[in-house]
Parts: C-alpha cells; structure tokens; sequence
C-alpha cells in the first residue's frame, strides 16, 4: 500500500485531461482577447484540436495501468476505452455544435440573458450572431467527464460531477429558438442535478463514517479502501447500505435510470440539439463508467445485496422507458425515452460481474453513442421556419420529400429496434450475453419484453416517413453543411460497421476489461 | 463441382443484383426489370446446377462452407444444405423470377419508384436463401430479422388497402417471435459452451427444464413465422394488403421459414421438449386446419381467402412434423414444396384477375370464365391443387402426412382429414362465385376483364402447372432428396416408425 500513497503524479498519463482543462482556459482567453468575427472559427478549431491532442495522448498510452495522483485517478483498461470514447462521440458532437450552415448563426443563442420572447429576444433570433461561449464549456465538460471515468475516490468523483455538470446546465439554456422551454430545460436539469449532487455527496460522508468504523483500518474514500472495508466484516451495514443508495442516486440520476429520469425528457426536448446529442452520447458514457468503477471496485464483494435494488431499477427502468416512449408525440422526447430504456439495458450489463459483461457494458456505450448522436443530427436538419420541426405528425412522408436522409434515420431506428446486421443488435447481444451467463435470466428476459414494446414507437416513426403521404406542412430537410454531415455519416457508418463487424472493437473492449484497484 | 461455395454465391448474388437493379436510373423502369429478371434466372441456373450436383445418398449436410465473422461470439459465416433445405433453395429460385415477372406492372400503380421495388424483390430473394443455407444459428438469426425489412416495405410502399396497418402487423408479430427467438438463441450459446455452430450445438445435453424454455423460446417464433393457430392473425391482414407478387413469396416461401426452423433447429436440437411438446403442437395443427379453413369458406377477398387457406396448409405441415414419422415428415416437407407451388400460383392467378377487375372482392365477379376463359381456367387448376386433388402434387403431401399421422395418431387423422372436405368447399365455392355461373354486367364495362392471359403471364403460369402435374405423378427426384434428410431428423429425436418407413414412403409416392 506504501507505494501507492506516494504523491508522484504521472503526467503522460493523465494527459488528456490536462489538455481538455487546458483548452478550456484557453477558450475563455480566446472570448476576451480574438476579435468577435473570428471567435467562431478559432474556438471551433481549438475545441476539435484539444480532441485531437487527447485523444493522440489516450492512444499513446494504451498499454498504460497505474493509479496516479495520490489515490486520485486510476488509468486503466477501461478509463482509457471510455475516455477515448467520450473524446470521439465529443469530437461528433462538437461538429454538430459548430454548425452554422443550417441555422443561421448557429443553433445558439447570441445573448443568452436577453428576456425570452420578448422585441430584443426575437431580434437576436434572426440575427448572425452566436453564442461562442458554447466552446470552452463543452470543453469542460468534456475535461470533467474524462476525470469522472477515471476517478479513484468518490471526492474525485464529485469534483468531476460538478465540473462537467455546471457547464451542461448552462449549454442547455441556450437554444436560439424556444428560448422559454430551453430555459425551463435548464432550470429543471439545474435543480434535479444540484439534488442529485446533494444525495452523491451525503453518500460519501456516510461512507467514510463507514470506513471508519472498521477497526484497525484508517478511514477513506478512496475506492480501494472501501474494497477493503467492505469485504473485511462489515461493521455498520447500515451506513454502508445507505452510503451506497446514495451515491448510487447521484449516479443513476446522470445515467437517466428510473425513476431518476424525470428531468430527461424535459431536458432533451428543450436543449438545443446538439447539446442534446452531446449529453445523450458522452453523459451517457461518463455516468456509466463511474457506475461500472464504483460498483464493480470499490463495493464488488456487497453485489449480493446491491444486485437485487439495482436490478429492479434496471427493469423499471426498461420499463418506463419503453412504455412511455410508445405515447410520445415530439421525436426530442421520444428520443429521450429511449435513452432512458436504453440506460436499463445497461445497467443489466453493470449487473453482469465479469470481463465479458464489463466489456460488453463499453461495447455498448460507443454503438449507442454513435447511433444516438446521428439521430439527433437529423433532428437538426429536419426544419422549417421557425426552427426544426420535432412533432412527429410533422415528419409524415418525408421519405418522399428527401428520401436520403429518411433512409438514414430509418437505418438509425432499425439499430434502436436492435435489428441485426446493426450496432443495435450487436451491443444488445454483447449485454444479454454475459448477463444471462451471470445467471440474470431475469433481467435478459425484461430487456427483451421492453425490446418489443420499444420497437413499436420506432416503427412508427418509420411508418410516418415511408408509408404516410407528405402533408401541406411536411418541412424540408435542410442540406447540411460540411460539419453536420460529417458528423452524421460518421454515426451511421459507425452502426453499420459495429454492426456487420464488430469483432475489432469487441478486441479492444476486452483487452481492456479490468480495472486496477 | 461440388467444391463450388454454392450457398454463400447464391446469398450473396441477389443481394449485389439488388444495388445494381436499386441503382439504375428512376426513370427507366422497363431496364430495372429486365436487369432484375435476368439476376433472378441466373440465380436459378445457379440453384439448378446445384440441384444436380447434390448427392442425396452422401452426407446429410452437403456444400458446408465456413468463414470467421466474429471470432469474440463464436459466430462464423457457415452456410451447410441437408435434402429440405435444398428443396427450399430451389422452390425460391423458381417462384422468384415467375414473380419478377408476374409483377412486372404492380409497381406503377403505386406512385413510388419501380427500380425499387425490384431491387427489394431480390433483397429478398438474398434474404430467403440466406436463412435456409445457414448452418450457424446466429447467420440464421440475422436472416430470419433481417427479411422482415424487404417485406415490410413491400407491403407498406407498393400493398393496397390497409398496407400501413398490414406491414406493420406484421413486422412487429415476427419482430415479437424474434425477439423470443433471440432470448432463446443467447440461452442456447450460454449451455451450449459459446458456439453457434448447428453441429456443435446437436451433440449438447441440457437440462430438462432448460431445455424446455430454449424450445419455446424457437418454437413461438416459428410458430407466429409459420403461422400456426392462434398466432395467425398478422397473415391475412398482410397477405391481403401485399401485392400479389410480394404475397406468393410472403406465403409460398417467407412462412415456410417457420416450419423449416421447426426441423431444423426445435427438433434436433431439443429432442426431448419437442416430444413433451408434440401433443400441444398436433391440437394447434388441428385447430389450425379446421378454424381456418371455416374462415376461408366465409371470406369475400380473394387474397384473404387465399391466405386462410394457407394456415389450413399450415396445420397439416404442423400436423405432419410432430407425429413424428418419417412418411408424415417426408409428407410435411413435399407439402412445403407442394404449397409453394401451388399457392404461389393461386396468388399470382388471383393477382392477375385483381388487376383486371381492380378489386380483390369475390362478389365483384360472377361468370368471369366467359370474359377471360384461360384465367378462369387457371384459377380452377390452381384451386383443384390446393384441395389437393390426386394428379396434382399436393395431394401426395397431403396423403403423405394423413397415413404418417394415422399410423401412430388416429384421432389426429381422422379430424385432420375433414381439412380434406372444406377444402373442396372453400375452392369450389370461390371458383364458382368468381368464374362460373350468369356474367356480372358490371364486369363487361370493366377494360381490363376483355383481356385474356397474355404472353407474359402464360409464360408465368406454366411452369408453375407443369411442375404441379410432373411432381403429382413423378415425386421421386424430391423424395430421394427429401427422405434421408427427414430420416436423419428423426434419428436426432430418436424415433421409429411403427411400420417399414423407406418402402412405404416410396410405395406410397408412387
């Protein structure tokens, strides 16, 4: 133990979230110092770079397995795939955010402060100008959410919650048109997440009481003191049982798990789309890799008595995200609740406790990240004059108006139903697999039975586009500009090819299955 | 020959006739047909080639290729062909083209793009071979989902009435069964050690209890693809809505995926579920041919009766496969052929007669036979061959499965045989009410009912009733194919038959 309280900090290793953290800073002088016209295009490309730069470093230190900085952060197999998948979903939907040939100006706001709806309001809607600030805070974001997946004590862990955190409250406010309903999206999402960080933190005091308690031990948080003071005799369930509720709160809260979820539809629908996309992939991503580190490392040996709670959870959340996706109206939503449902089949994979379920749990999160963000990308393209067009009676026959991107969308949705020969199907099979094989025939058969139910509301949005005929009202889609369609085909080829071939990626989330402790 | 990768160039061939049919130019549709027909009747050369270079005394899986997919699962790309898949392959090398050509105008009454709904045609056909060549329980999985979504859009794009409601009634009845299926097929791979290789997977022991949830779990599918009573409900809603030609491939061929996947995967490799089984599965089989046959004597749509006649079939294919026999399972497999044949060109002739009137209601008609004399001519023919009257092909399935079945299960035979009688009710009293009997004067005013069989749809039909009147006379090329493959099933479960099977099978087929 001696060796891994020394305070060396590795740098090479940590890298990518010095560089992100780095940017970031730099975004903020950028806003002050670079002349307004060019802000835009310097502020993009610094964001892409600093990507670049740490995704290069998550790269060059593939082979990497240390826990550094103190006790802090541990750099291991799956903080480094989960890092490297949150900079290329980020990377995506960075170039969805930088889009500014769809939407004049972009999909920003100018002046987020400006009373909504009112003269000045609808002025700045017309206008050129957008909101460059969007840059450095998805930045750190970004840096917050590579923290949080490798974080090795739970006040790392919160620190990174936060720093990732605030900046998504603040980008989901500032939709250039519904500003009232992006503004509500914000408030709400601010409120929840501030509750949810309250219970994480609550959690993390009782479980250092708990850690106390053991005699002969000194008290921590880091992960691998609470291993041990769990599987040592437990000498306070109590605290530990509750520490664990807790923290689980304020992380099924950002997975978007039932019945922690009632912020998701609400913040989906009212932030702007790309920043949608974002918290629907890398979000996604970050609160299950902190999921997977806290339970599968620091209370491995309680699974016996966390299983049954989070697994209920699991079904009610397949469950509630499938049946109330079946009533939604507003595609924003009805995308919402399949991420929820989708949050519940991953959590079957968190409950499968091996290299397989651990593998198959990463697996799933890139596949659903890919797919997730070039749905949202059409989102953004299908529009009228007041903006995009999200109820669904809206999109009827619009495999007639632009027949492409409808056959985009429909393969998207395919994937969603889980149809093989997609990412859908093959990432399901990566979870149910080892799930069953963990003796969860339970939990299989739940996310099959929402699988059915959940294929209805994607059907019928296929249904809508192919089969209805285009109304008087049917918008047009937008021909996107460079960055949005790059963005876009980067996912659909993505859930092709995990899908016809995903034997390099499931190499890869193998190789990287195991965590240090 | 023989070394020749026969299935996987057969899968693989329509699939790239697709994209070059889907890639031809909207506005030159006579092009996109030409092309499609001549890559369908390549892949018939292809099959026939194959036909012929089977061995049916060799081994019971023959022309097995294997490729690594995805190392990580134990899938691989492994294509094998016993005798009934063979016959499976070939039924839809032969019903493909004759239904490229028969619907060679059905996509320009839609107003969507006729390139494409041949390309989705052949999409198809890559599909339907797929799932009868893969020898790798996952490769058929993938086709057994992946074929949904051609016909889905055949039905929902180019149907008629109702095709919204049809395509997606369907789509999410087999997506349902599939999904099963998939709970079932990852079951099977845990207990069956990681593999999904069909062989590897024959030789697991499983648990009873086990053993009996993984069969459900194939069965319910099958059973909703096939469709056995009471999972029936999606196909005369997408029979009806498909458009003719779409709908003898959904039901000559897409159905019998179900049954094919009964004998090929429920029953070798659940041996002992599918004897605890048998009994429910006979009274389905019952049920399903009495119930729909009533409800095909009460139906007014020409297509809807078809497809209700088809469940009819379906339960004697059933019926057949579980009394466990070889004459009923030869019988069962020569009536999935038979049925093919023999529906197929009921749908097509019951198209062509639609097209005509530009209504699929029985009442409509009345004494069509003396406006277009040929067509009602080959309506009767393909109606007396789906009751199954001696010298045309059906009837010797149908035999086949009634002295199987009557053999070990009398009650069985003898309810099953009253399928027999309301056959002749359903096809004679709709041959009557639509061909026969005083001319409806509405029909006289309708252009299209002045004009008789052309070239093109002669050229359709008559393979169909050559190879009707041939294999009702002369079975024996598909029953040497078909008896050992059956033969082999039945030794998988583990089952004689109470009297001397080869001989009698042979007398019987003669």
């Amino acid at each position: 133990m001696t060796e891994l309280n020394l305070p060396s900090i590795n740098y090479a290793a940590i890298a990518p979230i010095l560089i992100m953290l780095g940017a970031a800073l730099l975004g903020v002088l950028v806003e002050a110092l670079v002349p307004r016209r060019l802000r835009h295009v310097v502020q993009l490309t610094l964001a892409l770079l600093a990507v670049l730069a740490a995704l290069t470093m998550v790269v060059l230190s593939a082979d990497e397995r240390i826990i550094t900085a103190g006790q802090a952060l541990a750099i291991d197999g799956p903080t480094l795939f989960l890092q490297g998948a949150i900079l290329v979903l980020a990377a995506m939907a960075l170039l969805l955010i930088g889009d500014r040939s769809i939407e004049r100006g972009g999909a920003f706001v100018a002046q987020a402060a400006v009373t909504a709806e009112s003269a000045d309001d609808r002025r700045q809607a017309e206008g050129r100008n957008g909101l460059t600030e969007v840059y450095p805070l998805t930045t750190f974001a970004i840096g917050g959410m590579l923290i949080f997946v490798a974080a090795n004590d739970l006040l790392t862990m919160f620190i990174a919650l936060e720093v990732f955190s605030l900046p998504l409250y603040l980008l989901c406010a500032l939709a250039r048109r519904r500003r009232l309903l992006s503004q509500e999206a914000a408030m709400k999402y601010f409120l929840l997440g501030a509750y949810a960080s309250a219970f994480f933190l609550f959690g993390v005091a009782l479980i250092y009481g708990f850690t106390a308690g053991i005699p002969g031990r000194s008290a921590g948080v880091d992960f691998a003191t609470i291993h041990a003071a769990v599987s040592e005799s437990p000498a306070s369930p109590v605290l530990l049982f509750a520490g664990m509720a807790l923290l689980a709160i304020g992380l099924l809260f950002k997975a978007a798990a039932a019945p922690f979820h009632v912020w998701t539809p609400d913040v989906y629908q009212g932030a702007p789309t790309p920043v949608t996309g974002f918290m629907a992939a890398c979000t996604k991503v970050a609160a299950f890799g902190a999921l997977l580190r806290v339970f599968q490392v620091a209370f491995a040996d309680a699974n016996w008595d966390f299983t049954p709670v989070l697994g209920a959870v699991a079904v009610l959340t397949m469950l509630v995200g499938a049946v109330l996706a079946v009533t939604q109206t507003d595609i924003k939503r009805l995308l919402a609740y399949s991420s929820i449902a989708n949050a519940g089949y991953l959590l079957v994979g968190v409950l499968a406790p091996s290299r397989d379920g651990l593998a198959g749990t990463m697996f799933y999160l890139v596949a659903y990240g890919f797919s997730v963000l070039a749905a949202f990308a059409v989102v953004t393209l299908v529009r009228d004059e007041d903006g995009e067009a999200t109820h669904l009676s809206r999109w009827a026959g619009l495999g007639r108006r632009s027949p492409f991107f409808a056959a985009l969308f429909t393969f998207i949705l395919l994937a969603f139903a889980g149809i093989p020969l997609t990412s859908g199907f093959t990432s399901k099979f990566a979870i149910f697999g080892p799930a069953l094989e963990g003796g969860q025939a339970w939990l299989v058969i739940a996310g099959v039975l929402t699988s059915m139910v959940l294929a209805f509301p994607y059907l019928r949005v296929v249904v809508m586009m192919w089969l209805s005929e285009p109304g008087e009202s049917t918008p047009t889609v937008t021909v996107p500009g460079g960055l949005t369609s790059a963005a876009l085909m980067i996912g659909v080829l993505a859930t092709l090819v995990l899908g016809v071939a995903p034997a390099p990626l499931l190499d890869l989330a193998a190789g990287a299955a195991e965590f240090v402790r | 020959m023989s070394n020749f990768p026969f299935l996987s160039v057969l899968t693989v061939a329509p699939l790239v006739g697709a994209l070059v049919v889907a890639f031809l130019p909207r506005h030159r549709p006579e092009l996109a047909k030409q092309v499609a027909f001549a890559w369908s009747l390549l892949v018939l050369v292809l099959s026939v080639v194959m036909w012929v270079s089977f061995n049916a005394g060799g081994d019971r899986f023959q022309f097995r290729e294997s490729y690594s997919w995805i190392p990580n699962w134990g899938v691989s790309f492994t294509f094998a062909a016993d005798g009934i898949a063979l016959v499976m392959l070939m039924l839809i090398a032969v019903l493909v083209p004759l239904v490229i050509l028969a619907s060679w105008h059905d996509a320009e009454s839609s107003k969507r793009s006729v390139p494409v709904y041949f390309a989705l045609l052949l999409v198809l056909e890559c599909t339907m071979i797929g799932v009868f060549a893969a020898a790798d329980v996952f490769l058929f999985y993938v086709f057994f989902e992946v074929m949904l979504v051609p016909m889905y859009f055949l039905i929902g794009s180019y149907g008629g009435h109702q095709r919204q409601y049809a395509a997606v009634k369907f789509f999410l009845y087999s997506l349902v069964g599939g999904l099963f299926m998939l709970a079932a097929v990852i079951g099977l791979w845990v207990v069956g050690g990681k593999t999904f290789d069909w062989q590897a997977l024959s030789q697991v022991d499983i648990s009873t209890g086990t053993e009996r949830w993984l069969f459900l779990g194939f069965f319910l599918a099958f059973a909703i693809k096939a469709p056995f009573f009471p999972f029936h409900t999606w196909l005369p809603d997408a029979g009806g809505a498909a458009p003719a030609g779409a709908a003898a491939l959904l039901v000559g061929v897409l159905d019998k995926v179900g049954t094919f996947g009964i004998l090929r995967y429920c029953l070798p490799l659940f041996p002992e579920a599918s004897k605890w089984f048998a009994p429910w599965a006979l009274a389905l089989g019952v049920i399903g041919i009495v119930y729909a046959a009533l409800l095909a004597v009460g139906q007014n749509d020409l297509k809807r009766l078809v497809s209700y006649t088809s469940i009819a079939h379906f339960g004697f294919i059933g019926v057949g496969i579980f009394a466990f026999t070889t004459q009923a399972g030869t019988g069962a497999v020569l009536y999935m052929l038979n049925h093919g044949l023999a529906t197929g060109l009921l749908f097509l002739v019951v198209g062509m007669l639609i097209s005509r009137r530009g209504s699929a209601l029985i009442s409509d008609f009345g004494g069509a036979g003396k406006l277009v004399p040929l067509l009602a001519g080959v309506l009767f023919f393909a109606g007396l061959a789906s009751l199954a009257l001696p010298g045309t092909a059906p009837f010797i399935s149908e035999f086949l499965v009634l002295i199987g079945t009557f053999t070990v299960n009398k009650p069985v035979a003898v309810i099953a045989t009253l399928g027999i009688i309301l056959a002749a009710a359903y096809v004679l009293w709709m041959v009557q009410r639509t061909t026969q009997g005083t001319l409806n004067p509405a029909l006289t005013e309708v252009e299209g009912m002045r004009r008789d069989l052309n070239l093109r749809e002669k050229v359709v039909v008559a393979p169909l009733i050559a190879l009707i009147v041939l294999l009702g006379f002369f079975p024996k090329p598909v029953t040497d194919v078909i008896n050992p493959a059956v033969q082999a099933t039945m030794d998988d479960i583990g089952r004689t038959d109470p009297a001397p099977s080869v001989g009698t099978v042979q007398e019987a087929a003669k």
